[in-house]
Parts: structure tokens; sequence; C-alpha cells
């Protein structure tokens, strides 16, 4: 089953702390219970999003490397 | 007597470093807590204080002597990355999030200069070391830099 994100925040090329001040922006743009599809090439993004995440009271739905070799982070917003 | 301090999710920086291999992290760090809804009290003095005069902002970067070697890499490094200046992700984190900067008064003083206006737009207070302590005593981390 696949998750359906409401929005998609392309941060690939860019380094920390880039991509967890845009997943922080971007969260804003999209509704409470919706889903925020993060894309990165920093390795730093995954344990970064996701304590970002915890401190924030989002849920990472799931976080996993593509077969192209990037990461696909999926935040659900709950506040 | 003696007061019972709660910390609280603070991040309290002294930025005395004037160069950029010690002004990254007081940036990234203030640019990572204000994204995750810390509060952030940057205190600017000394070499610090002297990095945020706007003519030093447009100046070439400088990077700590002991590394000296690698200043021109680095910042062939940073270029390449396309990565922001450190004093632009402070002002992305100011943007986004409860960052307060304040300036050294007694360095301002000693390096003569006579108000903020001659300081980075993002310096919020001239302020002292009594002001600094009272704002950073519940902070959960405090660096100097």
């Amino acid at each position: 089953m696949s998750i359906k994100s409401a929005k998609t925040l392309d941060t690939r090329g860019k380094f920390c702390p880039i991509p967890v001040m845009e997943t922080a922006k971007a969260i804003t743009q999209i509704g409470v219970g919706e889903v925020l599809e993060v894309l990165a090439t920093d390795p730093a993004a995954d344990p970064d999003i996701k304590a970002w995440a915890k401190r924030m009271g989002h849920e990472v739905v799931s976080a996993e490397k593509t077969p192209e070799g990037y990461l696909r982070i999926l935040v659900r917003r709950l506040k | 007597m003696s007061e019972r301090v709660e910390k609280r999710n603070k991040l309290a920086i002294i930025a005395w470093s004037g160069t950029a291999d010690k002004l990254y992290p007081v940036a990234i760090l203030s640019s990572a807590a204000a994204a995750g809804g810390w509060e952030v009290e940057v205190f600017f003095t000394f070499w610090g204080l002297n990095a945020i005069r706007k003519e030093m902002l447009n100046a070439p970067p400088k990077i700590s002597a002991d590394f000296a070697e690698y200043g021109p890499a680095v910042a062939q490094a940073i270029k390449q990355m396309n990565f922001p200046p450190w004093f632009e992700l402070l002002r992305q984190a100011k943007a986004m999030g409860n960052v307060r900067v304040y300036a050294c008064s007694t360095t301002m003083e000693m390096f003569g200069i006579k108000d903020k206006s001659v300081l980075a737009d993002f310096v919020d207070d001239v302020v002292g070391a009594a002001t600094f302590l009272e704002r950073a005593k519940d902070a959960a981390v405090t660096l100097f830099i």
C-alpha cells in the first residue's frame, strides 16, 4: 500500500541544516494528518529529520533509500 | 538564596570567534534549533562581534590561522556545495524561529563601534554579560564558540 503525499520537498544536493530547515517550512504548507515527502542526498537528513520530527511531534512514516540512491522520507504532520 | 531553574529547549551561544570555520557551527546549530522550535540566544563578543560588522560580512571570510592552508580549498568546496554564507543561515534561522542576537557593548567600545547601525541587520540588542547570563540560565545547551 502506498501512502499519498500532499507535497514533495526536494532537498537533493543540499546539506545540513538546509534539509531540516526546509522540512520545517514545508510541513506548515500541508494540513494536519497529511504527509510530506522529503527527498534528500545528505546522509544526515535521515537522523536529523527523525530527531526534528520527534521534537516537533510529527510522525516519520517511513525513511528509505530509493534504488536511485537518494533518501525518501515521509513525514505526517500531526499538529 | 538559590533559585531553581528549569531547563528549556533553548540554545545559548557565546560567539567569540571571527573565523568562518567557527561561525558556520554557530549558524548551523542556530538554524537547526530554530527549525525545531528551540529558542536561541546568540551573544557576539570579541572577534565574533568584529565579524558581524557590515563591512566584514562583505569581505572574504577568514579561517583559523592553524588551518590557513585549507582556506582556499574550503572556500572552493562551500561554493561548489552551493552552501549559503554563515550569516545567511543565521538570518534564515531568525526568520523561521525564536532567535535573538546580541552584541557585546564592551567589545563595541573596544573596537570603536559607536552604534549598532554598523553591525549586521540581524542584531537585536546591544547588551552586557549580565543580560546574556539571565537569558541563558535556563538553556539546555550552552556553547562557547
